[in-house]
């Protein structure tokens, strides 16, 4: 959950008042609330939190990041359907004897 | 055993490992304060890759683990009444109150929802007026402005039936807690990463200079953590306890300053128990009296649950770095992510869970080290702390 996850500024614009933004993950694409950093353009990198954009970032490093988190799985776990995943996790302990060593390769 | 030809860099992880074991003469205990890094750690083999001199001590940095038992309680109360929506995160589903989770009253028939954002949350509120919607709001300082925010737009929008249940926590009283403790081993802390983009860096340096410890803002990936180790090790060897930042691409000094501003107008700092731990002073945030019309605790009355802990559970010592999961009992036994006694277990940032997904089983296990004597004290001659902010050897 403390993950934050670099994005790219898609589009941005006012929203009830409130400055907001498309931002793609690589390849997963969100709404995100722009107010903390509310100079962010369109093509430009942030580290976002829940929805947030708390800090802007290079777009070398994020890529990196990025790159990193798709291969870990990362992005999966924080974009992907929470329940899905906890009743996977459910069913998976389930099926498994416990046995933590045969948890997982 | 891990390789390290698995790093996204494996040269420059093999010239950070040299140069740490050039630098290390003698053992040394460092923490990482966040649960995103002990996942790290653990995920690629960090402890095992570095000489043996250096344990990792992981810490507290786990909003999931940390959050009360009460809490969970009180939100699991919350989530059952009829008229309510109650909102998450993902991570709280299957986290332990007594006796049940978020994930069972779903099935019993609690409109339980997963949000992505607590913005989502507060549309929810605002397409169902006639309902009670409530966001569960724990996290540590990079969660708390987003929370912060979301009240403020309910408080502005006038949306009503919008209502927050707090357990936000703040990382630098659990420092000064873990470094007052008497059974203390930690020499250095890798501070996290991301509440420092947020809290910038300012709140480190009197720290350091009372403790006389070293603190290197860190962030999470494998490289981002051995570089912390090193310029970590690199002040332990020479004396010093300053606060550096080896996680430039992302945290500056200052923070962010619009965050910070929305913390303060919505949030008040107010002692806070922490989940195995116990009460830590000034360690958390609670709506202000500005907001307290939307404080949850207040409008459905649950301020008065109180629960205790199991005691088979060890995870306040796993928390504060005095034990490490695999040697706790109830490890792998009683405890396992089916059925987990603490939220360390099923947190996807919890050191618990961390150990048994990989696999970490027995107290022998290589890089699991005894505790060492507590070490040598870092320094004689107490210098000033200073914010130190040369460039990192990471672009
Ligand atoms: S292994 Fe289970 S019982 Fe032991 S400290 Fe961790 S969560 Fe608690």
């Amino acid at each position: 959950m403390c993950l934050a996850v670099p994005g790219r500024v898609l589009d941005v614009e006012d929203r009830d008042g409130t400055r907001m933004a498309t931002v793609d993950f690589g390849g997963v694409v969100k709404e995100v609330c722009l107010e903390y950093l509310p100079d962010l353009k369109p093509g430009e990198y942030a580290i976002v939190h829940v929805g947030f954009a708390l800090q802007k970032l290079d777009e070398d490093s994020a890529k990196r990041t990025l790159e990193l988190f798709e291969t870990l799985g990362l992005l999966q776990e924080e974009f992907g359907d929470p329940w899905e995943a906890a009743e996977a996790a459910v069913s998976e302990w389930q099926t498994q004897d416990d046995v933590p060593g045969e948890v997982r390769p | 055993m891990k390789y390290i030809d698995e790093f996204q860099n494996p040269d420059l992880a093999r010239r950070l490992l040299d140069d740490i074991r050039a630098t290390v003469t003698r053992p040394w205990a460092l923490m990482e304060v966040c649960g995103g890094q002990t996942h790290s750690i653990i995920r690629h083999g960090i402890d095992q890759l570095l000489p043996p001199e250096i344990e990792l001590i992981h810490g507290p940095g786990c909003p999931v683990c940390v959050t009360p038992l009460e809490m969970i309680d009180k939100a699991l109360e919350i989530a059952s009444r009829p008229g309510v929506v109650f909102c998450s995160f993902g991570d709280m589903l299957r986290v332990p109150g007594t006796g049940r989770d978020l994930f069972q009253v779903r099935g019993q028939g609690g409109d339980v929802r997963v949000v992505y954002s607590p913005l989502d949350a507060l549309r929810i509120a605002e397409q169902n007026p006639d309902r009670e919607v409530v966001f569960f709001g724990i996290g540590f300082e990079t969660t708390a402005p987003p929370n912060a925010m979301t009240v403020h737009q309910a408080r502005k929008r006038n949306i009503r039936n919008f209502s927050l249940l707090v357990s936000h926590v703040r990382v630098p009283p659990a420092i000064d807690a873990i470094m007052r403790s008497p059974d203390c081993r930690v020499q250095g802390f890798l501070a996290a990463g991301h509440v420092c983009s947020v809290m910038g860096t300012a709140e480190y340096p009197e720290l350091a200079q009372r403790h006389q410890v070293p603190i290197v803002v860190t962030g999470f990936e494998p490289l981002d953590i051995l570089e912390g180790v090193r310029r970590t090790v690199l002040q332990l060897e020479r004396g010093e306890h300053t606060v550096e930042n080896a996680y430039q691409r992302a945290v500056t000094a200052e923070g962010n300053p619009a965050a910070q501003a929305m913390l303060s107008d919505v949030f008040e700092i107010t002692d806070r128990a922490w989940r195995g731990i116990g009460v830590i002073p000034d360690s958390g945030w609670r709506l202000s009296d500005r907001y307290r019309e939307h404080d949850a605790e207040h409008r459905f009355s649950v301020e008065g649950i109180d629960t205790r802990e199991p005691a088979e559970c060890r995870s306040g010592e796993v928390l504060q770095g005095l034990l490490k999961p695999n040697e706790c009992e109830a490890f792998g036994t009683t405890c396992t992510p089916r059925s987990p006694l603490g939220a360390t277990m099923v947190s996807s940032e919890g050191a618990c869970a961390a150990y048994y997904l990989y696999r970490r089983l027995d107290a022998g296990t290589p890089g699991q080290r005894p505790p060492t004597a507590a070490g040598v004290a870092a320094s004689e001659t107490p210098s000033p702390a200073t914010v130190s902010l040369e460039g990192s050897s990471l672009a």
